[in-house]
């Protein structure tokens, strides 16, 4: 890519190269039902008497990473697993409301393996590998029987049947649910799986201790270095393969609907070993969340976006309209949604909602504190459906608004306003979910795999149990009996020794700079700019701001960073600011991502990239590919490697919603 | 607002534990009781202090890490997580103690953080049904009655936070056990485990040095998520039914 601005820092990590194109060497041929059938039998098998030969280490215990810990330990392999959580109960998964997708067509309703892939790989916008979608709807199927065995407890009919519900737009009823606590539910059943592997002395469970590096000896993934937040140690430990399930990227934004301690140090230092980082401008960002009230905000709430199916979202016609939403008359009102979308309305997909709701608010007649809100109103529901056939069915989530705001949503519209909530960006992976460090894997969100540009309601939960529970459990075999146990590694090799050394003079260099500004106001500062620059829409104009000042806030964190404390204690202000580092770095390649994909898909929306009326504009032609960006040094422009994606079974269209 | 907090600070372990006095002002009433304590912690690394230790994550009041006692009351004074608390709960000029769980199972780790791994033990020596990845049944193939399932999952909303033991008089773990003894023996598919599970769980919980139960009720008050109190008397129904089969 030609740069146009004069030369500075990131002009040169714009200047990157385009090197060989990546390809899945793993996915079958054939007709796509039979794919998975095939790799599986292709797959050689590991002898049981051997598996308890060989470790497999596991980062992460959210539903990826406790299913799959749980998993391989049932197998027989040695399983050593950490989570940076004082339990592997408490991954963020368990925040997860709605749903779980699955083909099980209970309803009889036209639903089956072929149209959840469809489905998928259309509401993806046609940026995701059609091999791994298909698998994930075959398997979509026997995760719900895994579950229910475990007792997960599933809402259910009267007659004793399990019970679902149609979810993010889709025609069938495929969702599961547990109330509005689905993630949690799940997530317990994984844990209490992965509990009994524990107390079998199948998994050494490591909670508190966070992976700050990735070993590579040889070329293969043998191990990591990881801190225990509690005494602040460094240890090594080893494995014939590792396995990243440490989720998502989106705290970069700093305000987020992830966890506080969610973040990316695990993917980017395994990034930074040699792992490519595929699509990582795609993040989804989502329409219904509790607006920010201040400075002082930590993290942005999700609500249902269930809420849309009976709420009317409007704002003030007239700029800077302060009257109360009650004194507002009707013809006073913009149902922006209805009146641009007449046909969709207040459904439409989750990304042209969001970027409808900052295209009014940056037109000044956003409501709320600072102009950052649209109205969500349920007026017209009450008139129509009664308070109490509205308190049925919204109760809970009304409830919480009202805790969290402390506004009465039965007499006061809601406010909304959109937030960053999931990355179908991360590791790249082939169809076995092996990065292209061999014996390293990703599963979960931490991966890229299928999601493509936007992922739909329902589908994390999914894709996490599915990578879990079956698809890692079986691919892991081909490479452990391909690479059987051999040369033992230990904390003396110098691979290892190495990252340690690189490990604990980061931390060493975080505690001496001793400036004057704190690890949040860093975070913060970094979010802020991306949610402007690389956020609901993008620019090239924008994306070359935000390359031009992160490496300048790159440059300031290192002279004015403040960590008190020590590196051998429990050191919370230097855990943030370890993360920081990560961010900063991440956040480049976030924009670089941005700014080569010229086109706009799913929750990628460039602005010179739009139709006539101002939607969306994918250009298959220029960018029907997985963008796959190899690490070349911090601040140096990486390479990029092309993984072409060939639909085969379901036609690419443009999207429609006027 | 302006207030003064109270709060516990111990450096590790094995130090000793004290009070000590801050003042916070600026705080917004929208403000949620982690962001106060953000704030005051802002504060603190800026004036070189060591900012106050305390477990958080998801703030959405479902994860269960944050474990605050306040004036007195596991989680403050409203029915919540502490993450869902907040400031409008208190008025400009109040004094807040803000302490950890205390419970002897629990011991600090630094300052508000404690260690709560003996919850984790206790589902580990039975806390969930048998049921290998790979060999499940087609999921209708056992019909769960609608009042079994509602029973189930209002037991599984356990978060595991420690509220009931830290607002035990005893510090008595009798709540987040039967919570988990309920939602699974209630259950079809936890049915061949039903007597071990509530025998090696109660097993377990009583050598991690919670204390005994005297049905104070002081844990169903305290619970975030509502677990009720007749949980406990279902379970010692369960455990008393086990015990005698086991003989």
């Amino acid at each position: 890519m030609t740069a146009s601005t004069p030369h500075t820092a990131s002009t040169a990590y714009t200047d990157y190269a385009t090197g060989a194109p990546v390809v899945d060497t793993k996915a079958p041929q054939g007709p796509i039902a039979e794919r998975w059938d095939t790799r599986r039998f292709e797959a050689k098998l590991v002898n049981p008497a051997n598996r308890r030969k060989q470790t497999v280490i596991v980062v992460g215990t959210g539903l990826a990473g406790g299913a799959a810990g749980a998993t391989l330990a049932e197998q027989g392999y040695r399983v050593v697993q950490f989570c940076y959580q004082d339990s592997p109960r408490r991954a963020h998964s368990i925040a997860a409301q709605g749903g779980i997708n699955a083909a099980k067509n209970y309803r009889n309703d036209g639903d089956s393996v072929h149209r959840l892939f469809y489905d998928t790989v259309k509401g993806g916008d046609f940026r995701a590998r059609e091999s791994n979608v298909h698998r994930l709807a075959q398997v979509s199927v026997e995760i719900i029987d895994q579950c229910v065995a475990q007792g997960v407890p599933f809402a259910r009919e009267y007659g004793g049947l399990l019970d679902t519900r149609s979810f993010g737009g889709v025609q069938v009823s495929r969702t599961f649910y547990a109330r509005g606590q689905t993630g949690q539910q799940l997530l317990l059943g994984a844990y209490q799986a992965l509990s009994r592997q524990i107390a079998a002395g199948n998994v050494e469970m490591h909670p508190r201790t966070e992976m700050l590096d990735l070993i590579v000896v040889d070329g293969r993934a043998r191990g990591i270095v990881a801190r225990d937040l509690v005494t602040g140690r460094i240890g090594t430990y080893f494995a014939d393969a590792v396995v990243l399930a440490s989720g998502g990227y989106g705290n970069v934004f700093y305000l987020s609907t992830n966890a506080m301690n969610s973040n990316a140090t695990a993917v980017w230092r395994a990034h930074r070993r040699g792992a490519y980082f595929a699509n990582p401008c795609f993040t989804q960002i989502h329409p219904t969340c509790i607006p920010r009230t201040g400075e002082h905000q930590s993290k942005l709430t999700l609500m249902s976006e269930s809420l849309r199916n009976d709420g009317r979202i409007w704002v003030p016609k007239a700029k800077g309209d302060a009257r109360a939403p009650r004194d507002i008359p009707e013809d006073e009102r913009d149902y922006y949604l209805e009146r641009i979308y007449p046909s969709f309305g207040n459904l439409v997909p989750r990304d042209i909602a969001s970027r409808a709701a900052k295209n009014v608010c940056d037109e000044g007649r956003g409501v709320g504190p600072g102009g950052q809100g649209v109205y969500l109103d349920f007026a017209d529901a009450i008139a129509r459906m009664g308070r109490k056939a509205v308190e049925a069915k919204y109760g809970n989530l009304f409830d919480m608004y009202a805790r969290i705001t402390d506004e009465d949503p039965y007499e006061v519209p809601m406010r909304i306003y959109p937030a960053v909530h999931y990355t179908m960006g991360g590791l790249w992976v082939d169809y076995d979910l092996q990065t292209t460090v061999p014996g390293l894997f990703a599963i979960g969100e931490a991966n890229f795999s299928d999601h493509g540009a936007n992922r739909l309601g329902a589908s994390a939960l999914m894709q996490g149990l599915a990578d879990g529970y079956f698809v890692l459990p079986s691919t892991i075999n081909d490479y452990l009996a391909r690479n059987p146990h051999k040369d033992e590694v230990g904390g003396d090799h110098p691979e290892a020794v190495a990252a340690v050394r690189e490990t604990e003079e980061r931390l060493a260099r975080l505690l001496a700079v001793d400036g004057d500004r704190t690890p949040d106001s860093f975070h913060r500062e970094i979010g802020e700019l991306m949610w402007e620059y690389c956020g609901m829409a993008r620019t090239d104009a924008g994306l070359r701001k935000a390359l031009a000042r992160i490496p300048e806030i790159r440059e300031e964190f290192w002279r004015r960073i403040k960590v008190p404390g020590t590196g051998e204690e429990f050191n919370q202000s230097l855990e943030k600011a370890n993360r920081i580092v990560d961010y900063l770095e991440l956040a480049e390649l976030m924009c670089l991502d941005a700014l080569h994909r010229a086109e706009s898909c799913g929750g990628h929306f460039r602005e010179e990239s739009q139709t006539a009326d101002g939607e969306a504009a994918r250009r298959d032609e220029a960018f029907s590919y997985a963008a796959a960006w190899e690490f070349t040094g911090t601040g140096e422009a990486p390479a990029l490697h092309k993984e072409d994606l060939v639909f085969e079974y379901v036609h690419p269209t443009q999207r429609s919603y006027a | 607002m302006k207030l003064t907090l109270r709060v516990w600070r111990q450096k590790n372990a094995g130090a000793e534990g004290a009070m000590s006095t801050y003042e916070v002002d600026g705080i917004a009433k929208d403000m949620s009781f982690l962001e106060m304590l953000d704030t005051l912690n802002e504060s603190l690394i800026l004036s070189g202090e060591d900012p106050v230790a305390f477990d958080h994550d998801c703030r959405e009041g479902i994860c269960g890490a944050c474990s605050l006692v306040i004036n007195g009351e596991a989680h403050g004074p409203e029915r919540t997580t502490t993450c869902q608390l907040h400031m409008r709960s208190f008025s400009d000029g109040d004094t807040i103690d803000i302490e950890p769980w205390r419970a002897s199972a629990f011991p600090v780790v630094k300052d508000l953080v404690v260690d709560r791994s003996a919850f984790d033990r206790i589902i580990e020596s039975g806390g969930y049904i048998t049921a290998p990845t790979g060999s499940a049944p087609e999921a209708h193939a056992t019909a769960v009655p609608k009042p079994a399932a509602d029973f189930a999952f209002e037991h599984a909303e356990c978060i595991g936070c420690g509220a009931c033991v830290a607002a035990c008089p005893n510090g008595s773990a009798m709540l987040f056990t039967s919570a988990k003894v309920n939602h699974l023996n209630v259950l079809p598919q936890g049915a061949p485990e039903r007597g071990s599970r509530v025998l090696d769980m109660v097993g377990q919980m009583d050598s991690e040095g919670f204390g005994g139960c005297t049905l104070a009720g002081e844990c169903a008050t305290a619970c975030p998520k509502g677990i009720p109190l007749f949980s406990i008397t279902r379970m010692n129904r369960e455990f008393v039914r086990a015990a005698r089969k086991r003989g």
